[in-house]
């Protein structure tokens, strides 16, 4: 039902039930906000969102109060302004000055938000509680001091991860977004997804950064340095620098890590490629070896981490293949640079990810040597870029100089959630039938959903499959196949909603038109690509000749597998 | 901590405090095992179990003196210059509000309104409440307690 309001002396209409702020939105009229998460229950913590409603003594959050009729809201009226300049000089008084130096200068709302409401002097002065910054996490650094308790990482880290990792701790004065007994995130139920990080509106949360470590890497001329990078890289880089899709964008990044003194980049759906071959030759025993549990896949080191350590009961379950970022460190240490004559310790990797779980997964890998040696994220490569003052619009495009860049689609699909998928059933499909799927395409597995489930048809006999993404969907599927009621063969998690496209690494403020466009590049690719499949990527039958031996033999399993044991995060 | 669990075999989120605070009824004081065994017997994130903890008062995390003051500090007692009282018993304790004496033989802690606003200032240790007290009677109490040995 519609209702009659008026937003600044203006009539429009707004739904009945729906709150001021999607009202102001409709309609273009915009208000800050710092603790509000869309698609997410209000949270009302900061009141930065007051409006004036006539007729009422008090302002009232737009966010956390629903509209009514001939409501007369002002939202910008001197009295609003006031109490949101306030707001943020209240803010201000235990909040550091060190924006010159602090990471998210720039792209802060805190400092936004003081800009915007002209904020020119410090007016308030609180103590500060001394705060000790947690860098025990390989993933992700915390720096309690920069809080500003709006919330909304705990509120990303229980309602989309369901982990709940981080969580307000105390009362009153004294709240603190904070950990249980107030050990470090290293040693509790984290899963290093980085969506707090991306939720986080100041630097109170940001990823360990690993840039001065590769730029050493990169400085010292003894080191035979590599770059390897995620298939959502070129998207990710087209919309930073503002690219028009239509360029060759994968030659582009070639040219810009010469630039940066890379000695040679490669794609890692290359070793997705690998994780598929060997992911299908270990599905038709996963379904013997775990009768009526399914083959979860294991790509995503965030999901990984939380099965082994939140229920070891279901670790068993999971894929023992390593992930694509350990497979090609391994393929280029043991095989691509030795075969160059390059002693395996002068060979130092760096990974390029959408994601900050990965720097926890180069850094737990047991074997020796460490198949990766740093990983940074695309917000980190940004800022190297830009560190480097490298001008990609003027570069040429570089063409490849390896004959390890070829990889089917399937392998660069592993970037968004169902496409890791799509990809393994083709080749389960060929392996066990003789024949492709066809079409190559699973519909049912695409799209901006959390649960997408599919049928195969596999010789007559049908696979079940499903496709989560977001942790805390993945939890309730836990539950369910907990409880006995599914029929799942295969379960692919991916623990960031729609996949890696929105990992944590990615760049902060994305919304769901950058969604949509990334996962178009990938869906796109796919299409384009004339080798779909992974099994008929003609770089896999020659290293299948040298290097490696049939998916999932003793030899491959030693190389290219793991297993899952607890580590100490609970 | 079986026995515990077995009072809340449905485990409800809402089982949360009581049982928290049935455990602290026995052991005194919540530790670091005992939030995370809460948290997987109820299925809460160990982190939320401590939020809340945390979030109430009543809740410990350092054992407690065999003799645990509590000192009020609502508006009544407050007005009454219950803080003066505080920091008397701070100084003939020699530990400060919050801590246990090292022979862990005392407790202090400022706690809100107890209830008995007409009587303020209100102080309590362990079971038996002390009102009207004038600052002086403090030293008398606390000696009698200091050389009470059991």
């Amino acid at each position: 039902m519609l209702l009659t309001i008026e937003i600044n002396g203006r009539q429009t209409t707004a739904k009945r039930g729906e709150t001021i702020l999607t009202a102001l939105n409709r309609t273009g009229v915009k208000v800050p906000t710092l603790c509000h998460l869309s698609n997410f229950s209000p949270g009302g913590a900061c009141r930065m969102c007051v409006v004036e409603v006539e007729g009422l003594s008090h302002l009232v959050p737009a966010c956390s109060y629903q509209v009514e009729e001939w409501m007369k809201i002002f939202t910008h009226s001197p009295r609003v302004l006031k109490a949101r300049k306030t707001l943020v000089e209240l803010l201000l008084a235990n909040h550091p000055d060190d924006c010159l130096y602090c990471d998210r200068s720039g792209t802060c709302e805190l400092q936004g938000l003081s800009e915007e409401l002209q904020v020119r002097e410090r007016k308030y002065l609180s103590k500060r509680t001394p705060v000790q910054i947690d860098k025990a996490c390989p993933s992700i650094q915390r720096d309690p001091a920069k809080c500003v308790l709006c919330g909304r990482c705990s509120r990303i880290c229980s309602e989309v991860m369901g982990v709940a990792a981080i969580d307000a701790v105390g009362r009153g004065f004294h709240t603190r977004i904070g950990t249980s007994y107030n050990k470090g995130l290293n040693v509790n139920a984290c899963v290093r997804c980085g969506q707090c990080v991306m939720g986080c509106p100041t630097a109170a949360l940001t990823e360990r950064s690993s840039i001065s470590q590769v730029m050493e890497a990169l400085d010292n001329k003894e080191l035979h340095t590599v770059v390897q990078f995620s298939p959502t890289l070129p998207a990710a880089i087209a919309e930073e620098f503002g690219l028009k899709s239509n360029k060759d964008i994968l030659s582009l990044l070639r040219s810009v890590f010469k630039k940066m003194g890379f000695r040679q980049s490669f794609d890692i759906s290359l070793a997705a490629d690998i994780n598929i071959m060997e992911e299908a030759a270990l599905f038709p025993e996963s379904g013997s070896a775990n009768p009526g549990l399914p083959l979860f896949t294991s790509c995503c080191p965030a999901w990984v981490r939380y099965v082994k350590n939140l229920r070891p009961e279901f670790a068993h379950c999971l894929s023992t293949v390593k992930s694509p970022q350990q497979i090609m460190g391994t393929l280029i240490k043991k095989y691509i640079t030795s075969n160059a004559g390059i002693k395996t310790e002068n060979v130092f990797v760096v990974s390029v990810m959408p994601c900050t779980a990965k720097k926890a997964e180069a850094e737990d890998d047991g074997s020796t040597p460490k198949p990766v040696n740093a990983v940074i994220t695309t917000r980190e490569l940004v800022k190297m870029i830009r560190l480097l003052g490298i001008d990609i619009s003027s570069l040429e495009p570089e063409p490849s100089d390896t004959s390890y860049a070829m990889s089917s689609s399937s392998g660069r699909l592993f970037g968004v959630s169902g496409g890791h998928l799509e990809g393994l059933m083709r080749s389960i499909h060929f392996m066990s039938s003789g024949q492709e799927l066809s079409p190559a395409k699973i519909t049912d597995l695409r799209g901006l959903k959390s649960r997408k489930e599919a049928r195969v048809r596999i010789n007559k006999q049908q696979v079940n499959i499903v496709a989560v993404s977001g942790l805390a969907n993945a939890i309730a599927l836990l539950d369910e196949i907990a409880r006995g009621n599914n029929s799942f063969q295969i379960v692919e998690v991916m623990a960031c909603e729609n996949g890696c496209i929105n990992g944590g690494g990615q760049k902060i403020g994305s919304d769901e038109k950058n969604m949509k466009a990334r996962m178009k590049a990938l869906y796109d690719a796919d299409e384009e690509e004339i080798v779909k499949q992974a099994h008929k990527n003609p770089v896999l039958t020659e290293l299948a000749n040298k290097f490696l031996s049939k998916p999932n033999s003793p030899g491959n399993r030693e190389i290219l597998h793991t297993i899952h044991t607890q580590t100490d995060g609970k | 901590m079986d026995h515990f669990f077995e009072k809340y075999p449905l485990k409800k989120p809402g089982d949360l405090i009581p049982l928290l605070q049935d455990i602290q009824a026995e052991t005194g004081y919540l530790t670091d095992e005992i939030i995370g065994k809460v948290s997987e017997h109820l299925h809460i994130p160990a982190n939320r179990v401590y939020g809340v903890a945390t979030f109430y008062d009543q809740f410990r995390f350092k054992p407690r003196g065999r003799y645990h003051i509590r000192v009020c500090r609502g508006t009544s007692c407050y007005l009454c210059s219950s803080s003066s009282y505080l920091k008397e018993i701070e100084k003939l304790l020699k530990i400060q509000c919050g801590t246990v004496s090292r022979d862990k033989k005392f407790s202090l802690e400022a706690v809100s309104c107890m209830g008995g606003c007409s009587q303020s200032p209100v102080i309590r240790i362990n079971t038996t409440y002390y009102h009207h007290l004038s600052i002086a009677d403090l030293s008398g109490i606390i000696r009698s307690l200091k050389e009470k040995t059991e």
